[in-house]
């Protein structure tokens, strides 16, 4: 068959491995080792916290106590109990309130500058958003702990302001810009065909929105809320500030709590490094990261789901 | 080579020799087959028709040749292709391959670069820098896409801007741009008025000097103008493979082939 080719020259000299064939190997091996030192560097980081925590795991280490009381007293004299119970739930109560003000927030944001908002008005709010997505953690701590602290106790007639509510309320604002940002993302990455079809139908603004767009968008704006559920979980600092961080499973809005997170920042730097509240302390990272790695897992799961579907 | 009787008549007939020999090619997408055991020869400076019905493995048989099946796992490909003699399963270097085949897609692709870029793109890539070299190409290449009178004012606009069939003759201009020894054409003129698709249809033919060109379009009378033979699929299967014409008014092998041509089909 060969010898009647006409073109043999050209033929046998387009499988020279050229130039740009090494330099696209090159690049496939960077890209490579560029994305497994991220996996490398998560497991190194869970690797070291585990350590840490390791000696308090397999010693003194009682799960239905670490889990299940809600007494965390590292510093007793006479009975020291190590129960997260009351810090789970702390953080749980506090990111569910954020949450259930965040996400209409920046669901309907979102919804706004991607579909209805044009021309000055959207690059404005934009702007605006991405303002607020940049105001560092402690500034809001600052506003729950002097502003909204003797607000809620003019409003409602409690005793104290930092409780669920003001933490809630903190980490809602905090979270919606991102969220914001994130959503609208998803919003604008559905193609404008989809709309136009669904125009045509003779479908209503909003229509389009719900029956199109938004199920177009459906697994950015669950990354969306996901993000800000992680944020709020680790969350450390404006927490730590408008929460009231005082041990207690949260039996309305009013009272005060206190987070994983914020008990390991105000702690870790009194205990003596490999003591048993220290150990205690990153046993606390590990749930977090636990905590974290679940529902990321569950995320991941509804997506395939829903993909599938 | 087998080659059933009908073929070899065919085969013989034509002196020039073979771009793409193609035997038993079979193509797989996990449990579902695409294409199954096709056998045929496309020779040099001919157009090649491939005509048939949605879902008959046509597309899968443009992005087998073009070795597609590198970045899909899910595509399988089984059997031999033959590109200038060489078995294209053993060759390392696909980008090569495939710089020396032009395909156009069924939707047009403008990029989001400028016109002139858009055709300039694949030059620039072999290492063409040259700006006067490159404008020769550019326009030439538009002018062969039939395009060239409609865009020389406006060669910095956006190319994913254009109407969809200025597009689709962009993506031709930018196909013929790597002057391509093969150039495969998967019903181009989807999003091209009439008049525009008989302008390229009239450049086909005279590139036809240049390069080997499959066709494939779902318009029989398309591939009756153009091709010199050509092969009616049909869930992936080859039922027929002949000179255009006697697909037509000749003798046919499977008589859906005359169906089907003759729009008596389903």
């Amino acid at each position: 068959m060969n010898e009647k080719h006409s073109q043999p020259r050209r033929a046998v000299d387009f499988d020279r491995l050229n130039r740009a064939w090494y330099i696209d190997k090159a690049v496939q091996l960077l890209v490579f080792i560029g994305g497994i030192s991220a996996v490398i560097f998560i497991i190194g980081i869970f690797v070291f916290i585990t350590k840490e925590g390791l000696g308090f795991v397999i010693g003194d280490f009682s799960f239905s106590e670490f889990f299940f009381s809600q007494n965390w007293r590292p510093t007793s004299e006479k009975q020291t109990t190590y129960g997260i119970l009351a810090l789970i739930a702390g953080t749980a109560s506090v990111t569910g309130l954020a949450m259930l003000i965040a996400i209409p927030f920046s669901l309907g944001t979102a919804i706004y500058i991607a579909e209805f908002a044009t021309g000055k008005t959207r690059e404005y709010l934009k702007i605006t958003v991405e303002l607020l997505a940049a105001i560092p953690s402690v500034v809001w701590g600052f506003i729950g702990l002097t502003m909204m602290n003797p607000l809620i106790i003019d409003l409602f007639d409690v005793p104290v302001g930092l409780s669920v509510l003001n933490a809630g309320i903190i980490l809602g604002l905090m979270a919606a810009p991102i969220m914001t940002s994130i959503a609208e993302d998803a919003l604008k990455a559905v193609p404008d065909r989809y709309r136009e079809a669904a125009e045509a139908l003779g479908a209503t603004r909003w229509q389009v929105i719900f029956k199109v767009v938004l199920p177009a968008a459906k697994n950015g704006l669950l990354g969306a809320v996901l993000l800000g559920v992680g944020r709020g979980f680790g969350e450390t600092m404006a927490v730590l500030m408008a929460t009231g961080h005082s041990i207690n499973i949260p039996g309305s809005i009013f009272d005060s709590v206190r987070a994983l997170t914020a008990t390991i920042a105000a702690e870790l730097g009194e205990t003596a490094v490999g003591s048993q509240h220290y150990q205690a302390l990153f046993t606390i990272g590990i749930s977090l990261f636990v905590i974290t790695f679940i529902i990321n897992l569950i995320a991941d799961l509804i997506i395939r789901d829903v993909s599938k579907g | 080579m087998v080659v059933p009787d009908s073929q070899v008549e065919v085969m013989t007939s034509t002196a020039t020799p073979i771009k793409l020999g193609v035997k038993n090619l079979s193509i797989k997408y996990g449990q579902e087959t695409a294409l199954d055991n096709i056998s045929l020869d496309i020779h040099e400076h001919e157009i090649f028709g491939i005509i048939g019905p949605a879902n008959a493995g046509k597309t899968s048989f443009l992005k087998a040749i073009n070795r597609m099946d590198v970045f899909n796992p899910e595509m399988q490909v089984d059997g031999l292709i033959e590109f200038s003699g060489h078995d294209i399963s053993k060759v390392r270097n696909v980008y090569g391959l495939r710089s020396r085949i032009g395909v156009v897609f069924p939707l047009p692709v403008g990029l989001p670069l400028s016109v002139y870029d858009n055709v300039a793109l694949a030059p620039r890539l072999s290492g063409e820098n040259n700006k006067a070299e490159l404008n020769v190409i550019v326009e030439r290449c538009l002018r062969r896409a039939a395009l060239w009178d409609e865009v020389k004012d406006r060669l910095d606009s956006l190319g994913s801007l254009l109407s969809g069939g200025q597009q689709q003759r962009l993506t031709i201009a930018r196909a013929l741009s790597q002057e391509p020894e093969l150039l495969m054409l998967d019903e181009f003129s989807i999003a091209v008025d009439p008049v525009t698709t008989m302008r390229i249809e009239e450049v086909l033919k005279e590139l036809k000097q240049e390069m080997t060109i499959i066709l494939v379009t779902n318009l029989v009378q398309q591939a009756r103008r153009l091709a010199d033979r050509t092969a009616f699929f049909l869930d992936g299967k080859c039922l027929d493979i002949g000179i255009t014409e006697d697909l037509f008014t000749g003798e046919v092998s499977d008589p859906r082939t005359r169906d089907y041509v003759e729009g008596r089909f389903g």
